[in-house]
């Protein structure tokens, strides 16, 4: 075994390997960039190494800096992590040739794997189901025709040289099949100046399943069952669970039995994922082969039990895999949730910055969380805006997906903005509970992005005392200030009106304390409250009526930021009588914004391309802004007349700031 | 006061059209906004009266009931030796580079519960009350994002106004400071930036209350004096790790000190390197005496309650006098 292994990676997974060496008794090195140098994984280790600048193409991805690391510290192998120099058989290679060990599959492997065409033919050598398609140029549309239905419909017919969609048909039938063939032709050579086209089986809204595989380095491989990854936005995984709620067991050994068949056939060691596509009548496609640790890995660990890191080490170390195909079972459900720095309401813009307030979620059984930050950390523009993956494990999916709920709404950062509440909105949509889902759910059940929704019609009245009896633990409080005029002391009110989006919430607090709590009456219902909430925690945990209420609150002058799954709002607790004089208040509209143009994120105005009296078309550039060291240019949305310049060009920019408003 | 409905003027806008030919609306003579933004003669707006009446309730909180009787205390659950771990890296590795110091104002009060006086006005210093250990405490605090924390003519009236009102009704001062020094410039100097500036010296150097310093960053020459040092009667000053407690920084000192190298950037590189090496750190003032301690910035809190308990008990009278002269 090794004694010192060192760890080309950063943030969470280097936290991860880390976590894995340290309990193997083996010592840890750790490389970082100079942005990175006060990061939890770097402190974790028992070494580290500075290798160059923040960007990655001066730091983590120069193997030579790495392999110069290892020299200087005496590491024997090297973790790549996932990303940066994980597959890359170049480096690989390099490493053997000094001597070093690369924790992961052979050179040869990772090079058969990351081409296309090569991973697809050794796969349908290895009988390895490929989506069924001619790969030959398509001469005529009969020819379309025949190989269309010897393939099965529906087909997709694609131009060789094709990309973005252009030269692009689906054919359900013979007459589209040939239609398809001249249009796509057509296009293609209008496009693309060739009229090549080929075709394949076009898989109506696919499911996203992978098998995990281990190999070691005798020969002997097994597969540790699937992951469902179909939650993708924009081709990026945003929750994954373990197993699938689609696979029936004959399709999952099949599909295990094929990776394991592949795996064998590249002569894989190490750790490795077989990415199928599933269609709706279970045939399942090879798709690619990832030759390294998949983010996603944990929830395969919980419903295995396994370490898989452990046992790429062991593997690289050269040890035999003691385990056997018939050890592998599924226990019970795993599910995760990547939470991104992000911001869901804003079309998932990036959010970087420093993470003013961080507190994992608490008094949660079963769940793990994979960090590399904590509070006081920055999201970096230079690297990877993932947070934390959060997993939960229960006896069953639902208990998974509850446990998860609560988990998403004890989550408080705080400082960059984060997809907890569109994640919570996936986690209690009807269609993901059902497990009906696919690669287009987000596409499909989220057309306009995200927006704030209201608080469930169940939960609501929970939600409510909950407020309440918060709020009158903050008057009761008050009570106890010193200086008060004697005789004079405030009289403590008992009715509370909670006013959530202008609707408004009449309750009153039962008079005398009950032993274990309070109970608030709403619409004359008792609601009994129990918690151990203490004033000014950010994270309210309690029970009302027995049901559950997770929420995120803040005091902010007199009202309350909330969050409560996916509802963001602010809320204000006031006497009867304030709530009434405040239905007197004249109600200001929002200044309408759709006049301006704002900056969507800080930055510099670096220059304004439209001046005073301009008439400006859809898509005409307006400013430009530099941010995060890349340059933005803003565009019109739709046509109008440049009526003020209200920043001028080197001015910083703040969030939501006017540049230009418009006639 | 209440945005768009309430307004303050000495002369309406109808006389100032009579008497100056200036055509102003009442709400940009002496509205909200411009009271808030640009006069500094308000400390809050609001959205409508009720919200207006809640904040005063909120502000009357913080203050005794008259100049004679003591601050209020009310319970608390936040302890005094709550440690901050972020706090150590609070300050960016650049000397250059801003962080918000509200961060730290909220890391150090209890319950991170902070109200905020003038918020919009003279951002580059930051006024407020907030409580510690229960008991009402005023903030006074330089933002280095704004204009990187220098002190410009409306900062130091902003600062010396808020720290005679503590002082008037016994509320403590804690001052944290990041002053790169005084805004240079034609239009503070005819403006009379020493006037001005001399207000906030004046002010917290009057001043009889417990007076907590915590030095963050930098603490150049004029401007770190005024902000409540050792030589203004400060009661207990801390430094964290990363004070620079210098006339001023290394880059301008060593190009006056070493005029006649100019021409040789590399002489003046090593100069550059040699000065911060000597005086870019809290040792050199701790040595004489102007600063008591050197402590982690996540014992801050820790470090701030315990010296304001110490200073319960202050009782200190200025020599007795008409009235005193501050420079107005």
């Amino acid at each position: 075994m090794f004694e010192k292994i060192l760890i080309a990676n950063r943030g969470e997974i280097a936290c991860r390997v880390i976590a894995s060496a340290k309990r193997m008794g083996i010592a840890t090195v750790a490389v970082y960039s100079e942005a990175d140098r006060v990061a939890k994984h770097v402190r974790e280790a028992d070494e580290s190494v500075c290798i160059g600048p923040p960007p990655t193409a001066e730091s983590y991805l120069l193997g030579e800096r790495i392999i110069q690391a290892c020299r200087d510290t005496g590491a024997a192998a090297v973790h790549p992590g996932y990303g940066f120099l994980s597959e890359n058989s170049e480096f690989a290679e390099r490493l053997e040739k000094e001597g070093l060990v690369f924790i992961g599959p052979g050179a040869h492997a990772i090079r058969a794997m990351g081409d296309k065409i090569t991973s697809k033919k050794l796969a349908a050598k290895a009988d390895v189901s490929v989506i069924p398609g001619y790969d030959g140029v398509v001469p005529d549309a009969d020819r379309a025709a025949e190989i269309a239905a010897g393939i099965g419909y529906p087909v997709m017919i694609k131009a060789s040289a094709g990309g973005g969609g252009k030269g692009m048909r689906i054919a359900h039938d013979e007459a589209s099949c040939r239609d398809g063939f001249e249009r796509a032709a057509s296009e293609a050579l209008s496009s693309f100046g060739d009229e090549r086209v080929f075709i394949e089986k076009f898989i109506d809204n696919p499911r996203h399943i992978e098998i995990q595989v281990l190999a070691d380095a005798h020969g002997h491989a097994i597969a540790l069952n699937e992951r469902e990854c179909s939650i993708q936005r924009r081709h990026q995984k945003v929750v994954e669970e373990a197993p699938s709620p689609f696979l029936n067991d004959e399709t999952r050994s099949a599909m295990m039995a094929q990776a394991v068949a592949l795996a064998k056939a590249v002569d894989y060691r190490s750790a490795g994922t077989v990415e199928f596509v599933v269609d709706e009548n279970r045939n399942f496609y090879f798709l690619e082969m990832n030759t390294r640790l998949q983010v996603e890995h944990p929830i395969t660990e919980l419903i295995t039990g396994l370490d898989l890191v452990e046992w790429m080490i062991r593997i690289a170390a050269g040890e035999p895999l003691t385990i056997d195909q018939e050890d592998i079972g599924i226990n019970g459900w795993a599910i995760e949730s990547r939470i991104y720095a992000e911001n869901p309401l804003r079309g998932f813009l990036p959010s970087t910055g420093r993470i003013r307030r961080y507190r994992a979620p608490r008094n949660v059984p079963n769940m793990r969380i994979d960090t590399g930050v904590e509070e006081g950390s920055e999201i970096s523009m230079f690297y990877d805006p993932m947070i934390a993956k959060l997993v939960t494990w229960g006896e069953t999916r639902e208990e998974a997906m509850n446990a998860m709920s609560v988990s998403l709404n004890r989550y408080y950062i705080r400082g960059v903005d984060t997809n907890i509440p569109f994640l919570s909105s996936i986690l209690k949509h009807p269609v993901f509970r059902s497990g009906e889902i696919n690669t287009s759910f987000i596409e499909r059940e989220y057309p306009d992005g995200f927006a704030t929704e209201p608080i469930d019609e169940g939960l609501l009245p929970g939600v409510v005392c909950a407020l309440s009896s918060i709020h009158h633990r903050f008057h009761l409080r008050g009570g106890t200030i010193t200086g008060q005029v004697e005789g004079y002391g405030r009289n403590v009110n008992l009715n509370w009106v909670v006013v959530i989006d202008g609707v408004e919430h009449s309750t009153r607090i039962k008079e005398g304390e009950d032993e274990d709590g309070m109970t608030v009456y709403l619409n004359d219902q008792p609601y009994r409250v129990r918690d151990d909430w203490v004033i000014a925690e950010p994270v309210y945990q309690g029970r009302v009526n027995g049901i559950e209420v997770n929420l995120q609150i803040e005091k902010h002058d007199f009202r309350y930021d909330f969050v409560c799954d996916s509802y963001a709002g602010r809320v204000i607790v006031c006497r009867p009588n304030t709530a009434e004089l405040a239905r007197l208040m004249p109600f200001k509209p929002p200044p309408d914004l759709s006049r301006f143009l704002l900056s969507p994120m800080p930055g510099l105005l670096v220059s304004m391309s439209v001046e005073v009296g301009q008439q400006v078309k859809p898509g005409e550039e307006l400013a430009v802004i530099e941010a995060m060291k890349m340059e933005n240019s803003l565009r019109a949305e739709q046509s109008c007349v440049v009526s003020k310049v209200l920043a001028e060009p080197g001015s910083k920019l703040e969030v939501d700031q006017p540049i230009l408003e418009f006639e | 006061m209440v945005e768009d409905s309430s307004y303050m003027f000495v002369t309406g806008p109808d006389v100032v059209k009579t008497v100056t030919h200036e055509e102003v609306s009442a709400e940009d003579l002496g509205g909200a906004i411009t009271h808030t933004t640009r006069s500094g003669v308000a400390d809050l707006s609001f959205e409508n009266d009720v919200h207006t009446l809640l904040m005063t309730r909120r502000l009357f909180n913080f203050l005794p009931l008259n100049n004679r009787s003591m601050p209020p205390l009310r319970e608390t659950s936040d302890i005094p030796g709550r440690i901050e771990m972020s706090l150590d890296t609070l300050i960016p590795d650049n000397p250059n580079l801003p962080y918000d110091i509200k961060e730290l104002i909220h890391k150090v009060v209890d319950e991170g519960d902070f109200l905020e006086l003038q918020p919009d006005y003279a951002k580059n210093i930051i006024t407020g009350f907030a409580r510690i250990e229960g008991s009402t405490v005023g903030i006074v605090a330089n933002q280095p994002m704004v204009l990187a924390g220098c002190l410009d003519i409306n900062a130091s009236i902003k600062g010396a106004r808020f720290v005679r009102f503590c002082d008037a009704f016994n509320i403590p001062i804690v001052t944290f400071v990041d002053v790169p020094g005084f805004m240079p410039g034609t239009s503070q100097e005819y403006g009379g930036i020493i006037l001005h500036g001399a207000k906030l010296l004046f002010a917290y150097a009057e001043c009889t209350v417990p007076k907590i310093t915590v030095i963050t960053r930098k603490a150049y020459g004029g401007a770190y004096d005024v902000m409540s040092s050792k030589h203004l009667r400060g009661d207990v000053n801390l430094a964290w790790p990363s004070a620079e407690i210098a006339v001023m920084g290394p880059k301008g000192a060593v190009e006056i000190i070493f005029r006649e190298e100019a021409k040789d950037p590399e002489q003046l590189a090593r100069r550059e390197a040699e000065y911060r090496e000597k005086f870019a750190n809290p040792f050199v003032a701790g040595r004489r005496g102007f600063i008591d301690d050197v402590i982690l910035p996540h014992a801050t809190r820790m470090r701030v309650c315990r010296s304001l308990a110490m200073l319960k008990d202050k009782s200190l009278k200025n020599p007795w006098k008409k009235h005193a002269n501050i420079p107005l």
